[in-house]
């Protein structure tokens, strides 16, 4: 049996009034797939992945989440959103919460489980971002990194068939990059699949299937990260990388 | 000359500063003159008019004891029904507040337009005017009595403020809570009870304060539709016993004292929220 794919996308176009800021999008990921996106700023990456779970409504084509399609302003939608784990550049925790409370919420007030059993799947993830310990903190008391790894942890908390990543490091101070991304290869190595947008080059070269390159709303260039980054087939996509080992 | 630096970096210097302290006792000497001043040309005016003082005439207007039983005298139940008043209508007037907010907010078109009439229909006509109509031509087709009709016109009239404030509250909250509450399949009723109603409390409680203490105040105006709340106590007080003075004073004091503690609970209480944060 083929791996059916979980994030099916084609056609996708999406207008900012008359700014097109998505065109013509098609992507499919299959089930433990990791794909990396990367592209310049403004090149519609995020607005991309933050149309998968709806955060943004799209005006064409069609975007399928485990065989369901996602519609703008549909019914139902959290019914998809817990397929779909997220984590943003800037955290976005719960401050008045516990770190506790801030992943057990969706368990209990989406799928319904009861407190214990949300607690303890809270507790599991915890360690395996290794947080445990500050279960009973406020997230504006912990590191930027432990608080995107507490992020992590609650999107996997509602535990999702695909997670997507808005570029989860930029925010960072660049000490804390690096538990950041051992708990996402960690993840990778465990079989999630996920989707990255991310400027971590190093990252994308060791976790990656396929890397993505985006520019001005369109994709430019899909490739295996070996090939894309020896061998860039684009001048974007050429352009693009000389930029980012310039600096 | 360079300034000398302090001796012990990690010890602020504290205590004792003589220039500081005598700055202090200058201000409240000015702020004591300006009362004394003032004080004594109310004094003097009254003086002139050369005003019957009555005091030993107001402990009835409290209670009376008879037989040992103690009877509440008018101001006491003007002060009760004036509280009902004020907590019916403050209670109402957040609930108001909070759906037109969200009205407003919403992708609904009609909802949009229903709270923007809304709003401006309140905010355009005096109140007074909003009380005959609620009174003379609401409450006679829905069927409610004098006091159900003040409470309700005084909703309207502070609900409509009320949106204003808690849609600053909502609107306060960083569209990335929204987005998170979201992600993580929130429904839009969960969303806003457990993650941006509590965050928005520390924006919108010391307005909404404000609110609730207007809404002690203009409850005073229901005294033209006859319910008899403190300030209709204290006219009819006036009519009866021609005791002006006293009688205006102890009803602006009773006011006072009820709203002052009022906005002190509220302080208290935003203490409280604002304690596990960090």
């Amino acid at each position: 049996m083929t791996p059916s794919p979980l994030v099916e996308i084609s056609g996708l176009c999406k207008w900012y009034d008359d700014f097109s800021a998505l065109y013509d999008i098609s992507l499919t990921v299959a089930e433990g797939e990791k794909v990396v996106i990367c592209g310049p700023s403004g090149s519609g990456k995020s607005t991309l992945i933050r149309c998968i779970n709806q955060l943004e409504g799209h005006q064409q084509g069609s975007i399928r989440v485990a065989g369901q399609e996602v519609r703008p302003g549909m019914k139902g939608i959290e019914a998809i959103r817990r397929e779909v784990g997220m984590v943003f550049q800037s955290f976005n925790l719960f401050p008045h919460m516990t770190i506790l409370d801030n992943l057990t919420i969706g368990p209990i007030r989406n799928r319904g489980m009861g407190r214990a059993a949300a607690r303890a799947l809270a507790m599991e993830y915890l360690n395996k971002v290794r947080i445990s310990e500050q279960a009973d903190k406020y997230p504006p008391q912990l590191s930027g990194g432990q608080q995107q790894r507490v992020a992590i942890a609650r999107a996997l908390c509602m535990q999702p068939r695909v997670m997507l990543f808005d570029e989860p490091t930029s925010a960072l101070d660049p000490e804390m990059i690096a538990g950041v991304l051992e708990v996402m290869e960690t993840l990778a190595r465990d079989g999630m699949t996920m989707i990255v947008v991310t400027h971590e080059m190093g990252f994308a070269r060791r976790v990656a299937d396929r890397v993505v390159f985006m520019d001005e709303g369109e994709i430019v260039e899909t490739a295996p990260p070996e090939a894309f980054f020896s061998a860039p087939r684009t001048n974007r996509a050429k352009l693009f990388l000389g930029q980012l080992l310039a600096h | 000359m360079t300034k000398a630096l302090a001796v012990h970096r990690d010890r602020p210097p504290v205590g004792f500063n003589a220039w500081r302290s005598a700055g202090v006792a200058w201000q409240i000497t000015q702020a004591l003159l300006v009362f004394a001043v003032l004080g004594w040309l109310v004094w003097r005016g009254i003086d002139a008019m050369e005003y019957r003082w009555q005091w030993y005439r107001v402990e009835p207007f409290f209670y009376r004891e008879i037989d040992g039983e103690i009877i509440w005298g008018p101001l006491v139940r003007g002060l009760i029904l004036t509280i009902q008043i004020a907590a019916l209508a403050g209670a109402l007037a957040i609930v108001i507040g909070f759906l037109t907010a969200l009205a407003r907010l919403s992708g609904s078109f009609a909802g949009r337009v229903l709270a923007k009439v809304y709003l401006e229909a309140i905010r355009n006509t005096p109140l007074l005017v909003q009380l005959f109509l609620v009174y003379f031509v609401l409450a006679p087709i829905i069927g409610i009595d004098r006091f159900w009709a003040g409470v309700l016109c005084l909703a309207l009239y502070e609900g409509s403020f009320a949106a204003e404030i808690i849609r600053g509250g909502l609107r306060g909250i960083d569209r990335g809570q929204y987005e998170a509450a979201d992600a993580v399949g929130l429904s839009t009723w969960d969303k806003y009870r457990y993650i941006i109603v509590p965050q928005s409390m520390p924006l919108v409680l010391p307005p909404l304060t404000g609110l609730l203490i207007s809404t002690i105040k203009h409850s005073a105006i229901v005294s033209v539709i006859a319910l008899a709340e403190l300030t209709t106590q204290g006219l009819n007080l006036v009519s009866n016993t021609f005791m002006a003075f006293e009688v205006w004073f102890i009803v602006a004091g009773i006011y006072l004292v009820l709203t002052v503690s009022l906005s002190f609970a509220v302080t208290l209480f935003e203490h409280y929220l604002n304690k596990p944060k960090r």
